[in-house]
């Protein structure tokens, strides 16, 4: 459990970024105060601010130093820490409040040509490949953070017992939708990509679609249930 | 309103100051590498400084301009030519319609920058025009530009048509370069042997060990073969941390220097990732990005600590800079007439 009261850190990454770490470890408390913060963040914008990024333990803002006041006396460092450091206590009381994010369901036809790896998950787990398939869409998962590709979600809560190593070769091409597993990480491909996760099966939904108002299909704070489909239904669903 | 491409060169992109505001979605910023570069190409022929240019990358495209138009080249000097006569850089160039212009193999090639009067009109895909490559998304159709692609060309600003008009480009030649030009990045002393680039210590930077702090700040790193827009991986004798520990992932960004496992920094530039896992040993200063844009392999890179409140009054400087440029093109404007 995440000591909500414990002292914030923050310091630059570099002249035009500042990051926030409001945590030690992957753990929904911490999750919650990014999220609760990243909230008043939108209410309550700072002059200047072009963008945040939140991840596991971070807060990270970026700024653009021009829409800082420069009569204030304040270097701009400054003026941000100390705008984001007034905004701590009321993000710590909003995250005791924090209501969950929207919960989405993900179809995904597990198995076949989908999912080639998801025999050697189930020998890894010692379980059927239809309990693989059970514990994995029994879950329900949060997104921590969107990274490494556009679209992908960092997932949270997967089974310890579906846990299972890397593949020792990556694959040159992973296709888009594909779900995997890799150590205790469980996520979806968003765009083709090489890429070493054991293959599980594969949704017919765009992570990622440029020409959508909203690109990306998850954002952090969102909760995440995985849902079994026929490959019938997968078609349908993809055309 | 036309270009067209007859031959695209070795890496010829459409970029503009960037794609922000999606990053927590995980989609890279992307943009030129040298924004200030483009900037000032775009001030040179009157458009607003967001316009969208040609980033062009060792070899540039050959080029035929449909119809009259008004071009600036910044950044590197790739050796243009219009009929085989050289292209001035850092100034307004008017060509007539019909004009070919070509790039050389120039001596020590980098990133060029051409911005045409009315921006290359692209459509706007979430906010910019920049080119990311790896999502085929932005710029022309998502890609590089290949032969026989047709670039279109936007509304001239007012001032871009002064310029144009200045220049009176009716002579026998069938182009005229102003004979004024403007830098907006001053020359600064630069080791004869390798790219200086200001930094600030990174978020991990006590992870390292003491030598491996000293070392960063004192030797020269080659570029390696692995360089693209994406990042460049340097190579080094291998800088090491106290502590094995693995990190979380966080933000990073343009500027980033990381460091793998293997001791082997890389710098992130426009086209990184929004986040990594790897220890932020340093971050390249604001005001210093644009030189990342001549980071090839082979290039030698040496790096120099700066304070935060440095870094911050030099980007402002830089900044202040290019308005100035700004005011000044339109002094110029009532001083030709």
């Amino acid at each position: 459990m995440a000591d909500l009261a414990a002292p914030l850190r923050m310091y630059p990454l570099g002249d035009a970024a500042l990051v926030l770490e409001l945590g030690q470890a992957i753990d929904p408390a911490t999750h919650r105060l990014i999220q609760a913060f990243a909230r008043l963040l939108d209410q309550h914008p700072l002059p200047g601010l072009r963008e945040y990024v939140p991840a596991f333990t971070t807060l990270t803002v970026y700024y653009d130093c021009r829409a800082l006041p420069q009569a204030s006396g304040l270097p701009p460092y400054e003026q941000v820490a100390s705008y984001l450091s007034a905004l701590l206590p009321a993000a710590r009381a909003a995250a005791m409040e924090y209501a969950p994010g929207a919960l989405v369901e993900i179809p995904v036809c597990y198995g076949g040509e989908f999912g080639p790896d998801l025999e050697v998950v189930a020998q890894h787990a010692q379980v059927t490949a239809k309990e693989v398939i059970a514990l994995h869409a029994h879950a329900e998962y949060l997104v921590y953070m969107v990274g490494f590709a556009p679209g992908f979600p960092y997932l949270g809560g997967l089974d310890a017992q579906l846990a299972t190593p890397r593949r020792a070769q990556p694959r040159p091409l992973v296709p888009a939708g594909a779900v995997g597993i890799a150590g205790m990480q469980t996520g979806i491909y968003s765009l083709p990509t090489p890429g070493g996760w054991q293959l599980i099966g594969r949704t017919p939904l765009r992570l990622f679609d440029a020409g959508r108002a909203q690109p990306s299909l998850l954002k952090a704070g969102q909760r995440l249930r995985f849902v079994p489909i026929s490959q019938a239904d997968f078609q349908r669903l993809a055309s | 309103m036309n270009i067209s491409v007859l031959k695209p060169g070795l890496l010829t992109t459409v970029q503009d100051q960037g794609r922000f505001g999606y990053q927590q979605a995980g989609l890279v910023v992307s943009g030129a590498l040298d924004a200030v570069a483009l900037c000032t190409a775009n001030l040179l022929v009157g458009n607003p400084e967001t316009a969208a240019g040609l980033e062009c990358t060792l070899r540039g495209p050959t080029l035929r301009f449909e119809t009259d138009a008004l071009l600036a080249l910044t950044g590197a000097d790739l050796a243009a030519s219009i009929n085989g006569q050289p292209v001035p850089t850092s100034r307004p160039v008017a060509v007539r319609a019909g004009t070919v212009l070509a790039f050389g193999a120039p001596p020590r090639g980098g990133r060029a920058y051409l911005a045409v009067a009315g921006g290359v009109a692209v459509p706007v895909v979430l906010g910019s025009r920049a080119t990311y490559l790896r999502a085929a998304l932005g710029g022309f159709q998502g890609r590089a530009l290949r032969a026989g692609d047709e670039l279109p060309v936007g509304e001239w600003s007012a001032t871009g048509v002064r310029l144009f008009a200045a220049l009176r480009p009716a002579n026998l030649r069938g182009w005229a370069a102003a004979s004024w030009w403007a830098h907006v990045t001053p020359p600064r002393a630069q080791p004869a042997d390798a790219l200086l680039v200001r930094a600030l210590p990174g978020p991990e930077y006590e992870q390292f060990t003491p030598e491996s702090q000293q070392n960063f700040w004192a030797q020269t790193f080659g570029v390696t073969t692995e360089a693209d827009r994406m990042g460049c991986r340097l190579s080094s004798p291998a800088l090491t941390r106290h502590t094995a520990a693995e990190l979380l992932s966080s933000a990073v960004t343009f500027g980033t220097v990381q460091v793998p496992a293997g001791g082997q920094p890389i710098v992130l530039l426009a086209d990184c990732q929004t986040t990594g896992g790897y220890p932020r040993l340093a971050q390249v200063i604001s005001a210093d990005l644009g030189r990342l844009a001549q980071a090839l392999p082979g290039t030698r890179l040496r790096f120099q600590v700066i304070t935060l409140a440095e870094a911050q009054a030099l980007y402002l400087a830089q900044q202040q800079r290019l308005r100035a440029l700004r005011s000044t093109i339109q002094l110029r404007l009532i001083y030709d007439k």
